[in-house]
């Protein structure tokens, strides 16, 4: 059957809008699931990044961690949490743990080296002049470093959102809910119809994610800097 | 908790799958690499060519990898083809970003100096700028191949004929086998590390007059996510 009718009659009929295999459900499975993820890893990553730029104590260590968990295949990360969680607990410890921790464990990675090497790449004049003027380390943290550093450090923010809907979709492959599931099901049953449905489904959900990111990234990084960015872009 | 009976019976199933895993890998690799340099000349020769071309690469880099075997397998089926495209796809981003920086590190000094002793454009690109763009192309070959190598697990949702080391994640998945789960896992991230290890090796006996790579080129390709 051709792709494109099949998705369509999948997407059009109405058994896969309800219950616990309905988009709606899926779809918010993997929403939650990645929000949850999102700030577990923020907390986990941010203060960290922020902190190693700030005082410049620990950055190699903290880079080197990094591009060890961008070497780790993210299946491999899964497999190994898989066993350990199902001796913790036997009933989620197959489903829904390997996932979060994998994803956890991808998402902090960008943020923390994009927060250090934002702050880091701070001009260190302007930061000696807010320490002359009697700002405080914490104020010039915040209110000196962060928003300069902003379009870095929320550009790992960004990509490391993208990473936990990946994660969040391969998930499926171990039992995880989410619109993977779709993926995952077509495949195994042959199914057309859904395996392009969740295919569309992922796509539009990524792509909507990258859009809110980008429009929030205008809305935070004040107007200079931005133009600053756009011009170093288009210079390179 | 591990089965080592189960282990030392399988070393002959584990080198297979690993030779296995490297092939996939390297077919990727090879074909990737030249797209995207014939992909970044072009970009370096007519800039204005260069930002939908990382466009494209970047939006195929946020898809999710599952997405795209998922979106083959209707149209080329459980097939060789279908394990490749997206590998190959997926090394675009990084390769075109990093080949294309290599390039346009290279001081416009140095291209009027060439020009100055005569050199034609097809000589002075061969023998004047891409030595100085290998340190960059090769930090983007190391990275664009661990992710591969990563990737590749992902190819046994393909069925038993592909996957490497995956294969042993799925099929100790299926029967709730945490011994051959922890194999493949484990040995797909040793694969990764050795791999990258000696593309260092490699990029220091290639480049001996740079320092090892820099925090800023690691920097750079986060920002742009990983699949």
């Amino acid at each position: 059957m051709n792709i494109v009718s099949a998705t369509v009659t999948w997407f059009a009929d109405p058994a896969n809008w309800s219950g616990p295999n309905g988009i709606p459900t899926r779809l918010l499975e993997h929403v939650e699931i990645s929000a949850v993820t999102l700030v577990i890893a923020l907390l986990l990553a941010l203060p960290l990044g922020l902190w190693i730029g700030h005082t410049d104590r620990g950055a190699r260590l903290a880079v080197a961690v990094a591009n060890l968990g961008r070497a780790v295949p993210t299946l491999a990360v899964m497999g190994i949490v898989a066993p350990f969680t199902t001796l913790i607990d036997p009933g989620l410890g197959f489903i829904v743990y390997p996932t979060v921790v994998a994803m956890v464990l991808l998402a902090v990675p960008p943020i923390m080296v994009n927060a250090y090497a934002g702050i880091h790449d701070v001009d260190r004049d302007l930061v000696e002049a807010a320490r002359g003027i009697g700002y405080r380390e914490r104020q010039i943290l915040l209110g000196i470093e962060l928003p300069i550093a902003l379009p870095v450090v929320s550009g790992g923010i960004r990509s490391a959102s993208v990473q936990v809907i990946a994660t969040a979709t391969l998930g499926a492959l171990f039992g995880f809910g989410g619109l993977g599931r779709f993926l995952k099901d077509g495949i195994d049953s042959n199914l057309t119809g859904e395996t392009w449905g969740g295919v569309v489904l992922v796509a539009l959900l990524v792509l909507t994610s990258e859009g809110l990111f980008a429009l929030l990234q205008r809305r935070l990084i004040s107007r200079g800097l931005r133009l600053q960015v756009a011009a170093a872009a288009a210079a390179q | 908790m591990l089965d080592w009976g189960w282990l030392s019976s399988h070393l002959g199933a584990f080198a297979d799958r690993t030779v296995q895993h490297i092939y996939l890998a390297a077919i990727a690799l090879l074909v990737g690499f030249l797209i995207a340099f014939a992909l970044a000349l072009w970009a370096v020769r007519r800039p204005r060519v260069y930002p939908p071309i990382n466009g494209l690469a970047g939006i195929t880099y946020t898809l999710p990898s599952l997405v795209l075997f998922a979106a083959l397998i209707p149209i080329t089926g459980l097939s060789l083809l279908t394990a490749e495209v997206p590998l190959v796809l997926y090394t675009q981003v990084i390769l075109i970003r990093n080949i294309v920086a290599g390039f346009q590190a290279v001081p416009q000094d140095v291209l009027e100096a060439a020009d100055g002793m005569g050199y034609r454009r097809d000589q002075r690109l061969r023998r004047v700028e891409l030595p100085l763009a290998v340190p960059l192309i090769v930090a983007g070959v190391r990275i664009a191949s661990v992710s591969t190598i990563g990737l590749v697990t992902i190819t046994g949702t393909l069925g038993d004929r592909f996957g490497g080391l995956g294969f042993f994640i799925f099929e100790g998945y299926t029967r709730s086998f945490a011994t051959e789960i922890l194999a493949g896992a484990v040995l797909s991230i040793v694969l990764a590390l050795v791999v990258d290890t000696l593309l260092v090796a490699v990029q220091r006996r290639l480049t001996p007059w740079t320092r090892p790579p820099t925090l800023t080129t690691s920097v750079r390709v986060m920002e742009s996510g990983t699949p």
